[in-house]
């Protein structure tokens, strides 16, 4: 919210001296793939007493188990720009990636969306909320949206979101109510 | 420990808050002197944390040396350089030095400041925060569980910017922020008060007035540069084109006086409207201008016993 302007007196930093940096952490990404289709997948992937058989088998195969999160990273990143922070929000996202929001916001945009909708920190993409608030009306999930999202668990990095989900621990990452 | 801003906000008062912002060294005297020109005119101030990713004095060293001064301070806390365990320790060291008002945010992109390499944290959202914050008081936890031996007692703000897309959402976010623990919210800065005035009116339909106190955000453009600077290089702020022409339409040397007329225009606009709890003056770097401008807005000094101090002192 500032206005003040202090490029004057701004130390050189070595991005500047070399020119634009590659991008350093995350990006916006929009998904290739309509909301409608992913609520109809996700009714597929609802845990049950198999998906749980299958996860605990999954997770006492080491190899397996890797090559298991290997190609759902392969197919989430494919179609979501997905991260693997293991810990999935996708389904009360509208299915567009908060992860991939510049700041990680779990709970809706920031406060400096461009009128075009553009992310701030990269004009040249749309933000990932807006995107997200877009697809989830379209399917009149808003609702989702004003799901309070726990702090995710920064060790569940580059784990099997769908092993977790099936084996039931990511049940209170979003809560309806404050208690 | 009496908190004057809180107090206010209770009161039913029209309460006027203004920002201030640390230095850029280690000068213990700066913020006392940014003070000394706001006078009696404000009932509390913000103090900012490395503002536009700038780095400035601490704002929980700057809340201390503005309550020492004799101010109520509004301690700004963003989640872009720490992690929970930071916040949570920085939370807790804010209410045991007598800070209470804190001003959760998430803060901006280090992109835009002047260490364009730092590593951003962001390891929380600002509304994980909030949520914590109020375990902490209320359950007396700390996000782990873990007991915590002497609750804090914060009163808990959040910002909240209704003129950025989704529009159509911001209304239910500020309302999940108050969910989470918001108990007070300051705006982006209003231009387009009869935008606001609808962001409003969602707000009060959700129920969140009776829950939540909301201070609008206001400021004045004071120069042509000021215009391009808000309009084309701060993420979040719209400033609509009618305003614009008004404030280009008039000789360079009135643009100053125009500027200042506008915003006292806005805030004694935004006083008439029911349901609104106060105005968030930023005007940085021209903080001198603060009492001036509440003053043609037809607002008095915060507290009428010591108003003529506080106006003399600001002139």
């Amino acid at each position: 919210m500032s206005t003040e302007s202090d490029a004057g007196s701004r130390p050189v930093s070595l991005a500047a001296a070399v020119g634009p940096a590659a991008p350093a952490g995350p990006q916006p990404v929009s998904p290739k793939v309509s909301p409608r289709s992913m609520y109809r997948v996700h009714h597929l992937l609802e845990p049950n007493a198999g998906y749980r058989r299958l996860a605990g088998w999954l997770e006492r195969r080491p190899v397996l188990s890797r090559l298991f999160t290997g190609a759902e990273r392969r197919v989430k990143k494919e179609l979501f720009g997905c991260r693997m922070c293991g810990q999935c929000a996708l389904p009360v996202t509208g299915y567009a990636c908060p992860m991939t929001c510049p700041k990680q916001l779990r709970n809706g945009p920031c406060g400096g969306v461009g009128a075009d909708g553009s992310c701030e920190v990269y004009p040249d993409s749309r933000c990932v909320w807006l995107v997200a608030f877009e697809r989830a009306e379209s399917e009149g999930r808003t609702a989702d949206l004003t799901l309070l999202q726990r702090p995710i668990d920064q060790r569940r990095w580059e784990s099997s979101s769908w092993v977790s989900y099936w084996q039931g621990r990511d049940e209170d990452l979003v809560i309806r109510a404050v208690e | 420990m009496a908190n004057a801003f809180r107090a206010s906000l209770e009161s039913g008062a029209f309460t006027v808050t203004a920002e201030v912002g640390p230095p850029r060294g280690a000068d213990p005297g700066a913020i006392a002197r940014k003070l000394s020109v706001l006078g009696d005119w404000v009932t509390a101030v913000n103090v900012t944390d490395n503002q536009s990713a700038v780095v400035r004095m601490s704002s929980w060293a700057g809340s201390l040396l503005a309550h020492a001064a004799g101010a109520t301070p509004i301690m700004q806390l963003t989640c872009r350089d720490r992690n929970r365990i930071a916040l949570q320790s920085d939370l807790l060291g804010a209410a045991a030095l007598g800070l209470p008002n804190v001003l959760v945010m998430t803060g901006d992109h280090p992109k835009f400041g002047d260490h364009p390499d730092a590593k951003p944290v962001f390891d929380l959202d600002s509304v994980q925060v909030l949520w914590m914050a109020r375990s902490m008081r209320d359950h007396k936890r700390l996000l782990s569980g873990k007991p915590l031996s002497t609750p804090p007692d914060w009163f808990l703000g959040a910002v909240e910017n209704p003129f950025a897309p989704p529009t159509a959402f911001r209304a239910a976010r500020l309302a999940k922020k108050v969910a989470a623990g918001a108990q007070f919210v300051q705006t982006q800065y209003v231009f387009d008060v009869l935008a606001f005035r609808r962001w409003l009116a969602q707000v009060a339909d959700l129920g969140v007035l009776e829950r939540c106190h909301i201070l609008a955000g206001v400021g004045p453009i004071l120069s042509p540069r000021a215009l391009d600077h808000l309009q084309h290089r701060v993420a979040g702020v719209f400033v609509p084109a009618d305003v614009a022409r008004r404030l280009l339409g008039v000789p360079a040397a009135e643009f100053t006086a125009a500027g200042l007329r506008l915003c006292a225009e806005t805030i004694a606009e935004l006083s008439e409207l029911p349901g609104l709890s106060g105005v968030h003056v930023m005007s940085p770097g021209n903080e001198h201008r603060v009492p001036e401008i509440l003053e043609l807005a037809g607002l008095g000094p915060a507290r009428p016993a010591k108003a003529e101090t506080g106006a003399i002192r600001a002139r």
